[in-house]
């Protein structure tokens, strides 16, 4: 079922938490609402689950007006991230609950529900918890629990309120990659809140970025993660390292590397900010053209899966450079060493501008790909 | 542990004898007495004394009177909780302040506004008496009298249950299906249901030993509306010390096993609502 | 650290999509209030009104004849021993079960709340049967001309061991929450007991510790059946308020009985409001110590 959210917002005393949102999600589609906290992602889950009223706009199910309809009526499962498992109920009790408590016309009968809970115990893999109370299980397992329940009635949406949020870091990748497969499985309309970009760049078909109430911008995680829309995006999502510059002519100066610069203003100078990624940074012994600045190395962290290498410019920044391990191997860098920070790829941004991706010009740059 | 074990901040043992010699002179040896005494009575009058027609007149009214009044107090307590918690009214501060009145004022104070307000010509036992509803100076009585000097004591033990709810399962609950009164039924009174039991039982125990607010309602009409405290005090009067002992240890032994069953009840309530920490 | 006020916790019953509906409210509203109304504010009201209904001067005069006088005296009495003492009880028994770990400790919370347990019918009689005539002192005791029942001596007894428990119930619970911590951060730093306990304990526990105050002195004005038993209810010397207003009573007097226990009933107010002060000064702190401890 495909869900629509029409200019949608939602007051809270003097606090607005969604600003005329609108937003489309298609049949099967796992959608991510990503974001800080206070960005609205919550509420507008919520407000598709009919567990709080907009002040204005209108959520369609399937074409249909919602807006109006009850939760209970609205056939969504809701994931919490705390669980909101019942207590004194075992993982059987919780799971079969939304059956049990279905209008007479429309139960099913005894053995039918006890057959359908089974099913869906076997399908998270936690049949043999059956009569066990959630206070006896892991949170991994209580997640598992909740995800069933929700299942059990066939709900036309999923909705996941950071179902992960509350579990251990293992335990929320393996959970992670679980859901995904899952999905892939039973081809449920999903929507899922998180604030860990790596769960929404990971799992979702497509993700939204908020902040404060508005959506930031929406696409697959490879679209947002590669072509960010704003500066807000760009930093919400990975590392980055900020430097600044100014334009003049057409160019963006950032120190002693110029980069073509399409939207500069035709007179007087802007001031610009360059954002570039810490695997798309390089380090040289030698200074170069196309070098930001120079600096020195204070620390190297290689326990990593990329080595991490922290850079202390002369102007006093502080910038991160990640690199793969065969490379660091083969430049033998060390601390304390001298070295000049030049930018595979650098994305612009001027007060008020939209994004502009730029590389810097030499062709012997242009051509080198990133590596990782 | 080691050879000795040595305490690191003082004042221990200063503290616990000072606790210890003060109860046990003040409460534990005054009730040692009590139980001396009812062992100094033959086996013959001790049971003579306990099982005497008045006794039992007595144990009937104040046991019945006191299930009554805890009774009434679990249904309406609850929904008082309930209010108190979940709904907003103008006042609702200073109701809820007032809910303690049972606890702070005395109950003779009590005791004979409860009678002044049910008489034949009171505010309340003037709409009744016509009706041939009569409370003061009736069982009935001691029931109301009971019924208030319980009343916080659910209230009080629900409240906090109420308040520690998380909203969440209850939005679970409705996600899935369930109408409102389903999700009373199977969500949240499962988990009230341990606070409802231990109030009952503390208002209980609260009234089976209640004298005060009693005595002047009831009419005192020897084996129709007769407590036993007021028993006992009747036969002190009277010089019948080992008569008063004997009652008086039938009271505190029902007394103690419903302060066991309290201690159980609150066990279990705890016990099923874990701390929560994942 | 901004946070979403979704994220907090539940909103007011209209407000939410999980609530009764707004007649269900009402009517439990209602039958709530009618509750408490006839339970409650009923018997308070007829106190005052009786009080007042043969005028304002045989109300004054209630208050000060003599007989009533020395009711109040021995009330105050009484109260300005048992409280004392109770509060010393209560915050050495504290100490110990709070900042100390022995065996019997859970035996020894149990105990400290059998008086409660106990009619207070039964909590004189057990002084009766130690003091009395012909109880296990009593030749004794008359024999030195010492009088302990039917004196001032025996009700000081009896409300001292019905209002025992009352500072240490609020006390216990309140130090065990507060933890060890502050005390043995204060001993490492080289504070001697007292200082420790003056210094760093009292402030902690100063609103607790008054509320128990006020309420086991409530409790002592307050007592009736224990002292009942032990008094022998001498007018003019033996009989607190409390007794005053059943002597009152039983002689039909009773716009002199509700005057004398309107003055009881205020007392109970003023508790009710001290406990409310109480509430939302804790509150407050509380509330402070998260904020800063979330950050």
């Amino acid at each position: 079922m495909s869900i629509e959210v029409r200019n949608v917002t939602k007051t809270f005393g003097p606090f607005a938490a969604l600003r005329d949102v609108s937003l489309e999600v298609q049949t099967g589609e796992l959608v991510a609402l990503l974001g800080p906290s206070g960005s609205g992602k919550t509420t507008l889950l919520r407000i598709i689950a009919g567990l709080e009223v907009p002040n204005r706009g209108s959520v369609f199910f399937h074409g249909e007006d919602a807006t109006d309809r009850r939760v209970q009526e609205r056939r969504v499962g809701f994931v919490f991230q705390h669980y909101a498992l019942f207590r004194h109920m075992t993982v059987f009790e919780n799971v079969a609950f939304g059956l049990r408590v279905m209008r007479r016309s429309v139960r099913p009968a005894g053995a039918e529900i006890r057959q359908r809970v089974h099913r869906l115990l076997e399908l998270v893999q936690l049949e043999w918890l059956a009569e066990r109370y959630p206070t006896q299980l892991s949170g991994g397992q209580r997640q598992r629990v909740a995800l069933a329940r929700a299942l059990a009635v066939e709900p036309k949406v999923l909705l996941l309120d950071e179902p992960f949020g509350a579990l251990d870091a293992q335990v929320r990748q393996e959970l992670r990659r679980w859901l995904r497969r899952l999905h892939n499985e039973i081809h449920v309309t999903g929507v899922l809140v998180t604030h860990d970009q790596e769960e929404a760049l990971e799992v979702a078909d497509r993700v939204v970025v908020m902040n404060a109430g508005r959506i930031e911008q929406m696409g697959t995680p490879e679209d947002v993660f590669h072509h960010p829309a704003n500066e807000f995006v760009l930093n919400f999502l990975g590392h980055v390292n900020v430097f600044h510059g100014r334009a003049e002519g057409s160019k963006a100066i950032f120190g002693t590397l110029a980069v073509d610069f399409p939207d500069a203003p035709p007179t007087g100078s802007l001031e610009l900010r360059g954002f570039v990624r810490p695997h798309d940074l390089e380090l040289d012994r030698t200074p170069s053209a196309d070098a930001l600045l120079e600096g020195t190395i204070v620390r190297i962290h290689a326990a990593a899966p990329q080595v991490k290498i922290e850079v202390l410019s002369t102007a006093g920044e502080s910038i991160h450079v990640e690199s793969s391990q065969e490379r660091y191997r083969a430049q033998g860098w060390s601390v304390g060493q001298r070295v000049y920070v030049r930018p595979r790829e650098i994305r612009v941004f001027g007060n008020g501008q939209p994004a502009r991706p730029a590389t810097p010009r030499r062709t012997d740059v242009v051509g080198m790909s990133s590596e990782t | 542990m080691g050879a000795r074990r040595r305490r690191i901040l003082p004042g221990f043992g200063l503290a616990l004898g000072f606790t210890l010699l003060y109860f046990g002179l003040v409460v534990l040896i005054p009730l040692g007495g009590l139980v001396l005494k009812s062992s100094t009575m033959s086996w013959g009058q001790f049971w003579g004394a306990v099982t005497a027609p008045r006794a039992l007149a007595s144990y009937r009214l104040t046991f019945g009177a006191a299930l009554a009044g805890a009774g009434i107090n679990v249904l309406f307590g609850a929904i008082v909780a309930w209010v108190l918690v979940r709904y907003d009214f103008p006042l609702k501060k200073l109701v809820d302040a007032l809910v303690d009145l049972p606890f702070a004022l005395p109950t003779a104070v009590a005791g004979i506004a409860l009678t002044s307000l049910y008489a034949g010509n009171g505010w309340i036992g003037r709409w009744l008496e016509p009706l041939g509803i009569k409370v003061a100076f009736a069982p009935l009585g001691v029931v109301v009298a009971l019924t208030f000097i319980g009343l916080p004591f659910v209230v009080r033990t629900v409240q906090p249950v109420l308040e520690d709810l998380d909203a969440e399962i209850e939005e679970a609950a409705a996600s899935l299906g369930a109408r409102r009164w389903q999700t009373i039924r199977r969500v949240i009174f499962p988990e009230l249901w341990p606070a409802l039991a231990t109030g009952f039982a503390l208002a209980l125990a609260r009234a089976l030993g209640e004298y005060g607010s009693v005595v002047f309602i009831a009419g005192n009409i020897q084996m129709k509306t007769e407590i036993t405290a007021l028993l006992i005090v009747g036969k002190l009067e009277q010089y019948d010390y080992a008569g008063a002992t004997a009652v008086a240890v039938v009271m505190l032994f029902a007394s103690f096993v419903l302060l066991l069953t309290i201690n159980g009840l609150q066990r279990w309530a705890t016990w099923r609502r874990p701390a929560f920490g994942d | 650290m901004a946070s979403a006020p979704a994220e907090i916790a539940i909103p007011p019953a209209a407000a939410r999509a999980t609530a009764e509906p707004a007649l269900v409210r009402r009517v439990l509203i209602g039958v709530a209030l009618v509750f408490l109304g006839l339970f409650l504010l009923l018997p308070l009201a007829t106190v005052f009104a009786q009080a007042l209904e043969r005028g304002v001067a045989t109300y004054f005069a209630a208050l000060t004849e003599p007989v009533a006088w020395a009711a109040i005296k021995l009330t105050l009495l009484t109260a300005a021993i048992v409280v004392p003492l109770n509060t010393v009880f209560g915050v050495a028994a504290a100490w110990a079960i709070a900042k100390f770990e022995f065996r019997g400790k859970s035996l020894l919370i149990t105990l400290i709340d059998l008086p409660f347990a106990v009619s207070p019918v039964i909590a004189g009689l057990i002084y009766v049967l130690l003091f009395g005539m012909r109880g296990w002192f009593g030749p004794w005791l008359g024999a030195h001309d010492i009088q302990i029942i039917f004196a001032v001596p025996g009700i000081v007894l009896a409300t001292l061991f019905v209002t025992c428990p009352l500072v240490a119930r609020e006390l216990i619970p309140l130090m065990q929450a507060q933890g060890r911590e502050d005390e043995e951060a204060a001993v490492v730093l080289g504070a001697r007991g007292w200082q420790t306990f003056w210094r760093v304990t009292l402030p902690n526990i100063k609103w607790g510790l008054l509320y128990g105050v006020i309420l086991c002195n409530a409790r002592a004005m307050g007592e009736f059946g224990a002292v009942s038993v032990v008094s022998g209810h001498i007018r003019g010397l033996t009989n607190t308020l409390t007794l005053h207003v059943e002597v009152l009573y039983n002689e039909y007097n009773f716009a002199g009985a509700f005057a004398v226990a309107s003055l009881l009933a205020l007392l109970s107010l003023v508790t009710l409001a001290a406990r409310s002060l109480v509430e939302w000064k804790t509150q407050r702190v509380s509330a402070v110590e998260r904020v800063t401890d979330e950050h």
